[in-house]
């Protein structure tokens, strides 16, 4: 999936997988996709979420070895 | 679709309780939320420059995980609950949960409004001067003056 910037949340645990998210969020384009890998689980309830309450849209989400990948298309 | 708003009553100051204000605070800010919280009694520790007062000990808190069962006559020994918090902050570090310092700031920089209970100020003589930039002074009515409009109301 085509995405404008990629969001490293590794080894990062609740909230800041969401506050980083957030932060990229903030100066990019309406309609850009961000790409957020992180190994927090909780990420994946969470992110979801994020979405629901921000109209932020969340396109994709994945796991592969750990690693949860989600593709967020800002609003 | 009007702003959501959130208010919270912190009102311990030891390192685990410490947490919960700032993480909700943080993340309901990063959700649209306007966030205000009111700390009072130990909770104005959190709001301290330095918050090397914070700690947490096993005494008292049996609930606490321990990596060997510890009896509450050794918990009480000196130094035990330095060697808590540093092992705490130690574990919270290594999991990637992020300082209290730089949740804090993060509220902060998100527009977090805190205030510190002036009659708690007071009653322990703390000075101004001990707590971080940007926060106000106030009392129950100015809590109220929020906290009767909000969507959500904790008190941690």
């Amino acid at each position: 999936m085509d995405f404008q910037r990629e969001l490293d949340a590794r080894g990062l645990s609740c909230p800041l997988p969401i506050l980083r998210t957030k932060k990229s969020l903030a100066d990019m384009a309406s309609g850009d996709v961000l790409k957020v890998v992180s190994t927090d689980s909780g990420s994946v309830k969470d992110m979801q979420a994020f979405a629901n309450q921000t109209g932020n849209e969340l396109l994709s989400q994945s796991e592969a070895g750990g690693e949860y990948i989600f593709f967020m298309k800002k609003k | 679709m009007t702003t959501k708003r959130m208010a919270i009553i912190a009102t311990k100051g030891t390192l685990d309780m410490a947490y919960p204000p700032f993480i909700l605070a943080s993340t309901a800010a990063a959700l649209g939320y306007e966030v205000q919280v009111f700390f009072t009694f130990y909770g104005l520790q959190l709001l301290k420059k330095d918050l090397s007062d914070v700690k947490i000990s096993p005494l008292g808190n049996p609930a606490m995980p321990m990596p060997v069962p510890m009896p509450v006559l050794v918990q009480m020994l000196p130094g035990m609950e330095s060697m808590a918090t540093m092992m705490m902050k130690d574990k919270l570090k290594k999991k990637g949960v992020a300082s209290l310092e730089e949740l804090r700031a993060l509220c902060q920089e998100a527009d977090v409004k805190f205030i510190a209970c002036q009659m708690t100020v007071d009653l322990f003589d703390f000075e101004n001067s001990d707590f971080i930039d940007g926060i106000e002074f106030g009392g129950a009515a100015t809590f109220m003056e929020f906290a009767g409009d909000t969507d959500i109301c904790l008190f941690v």
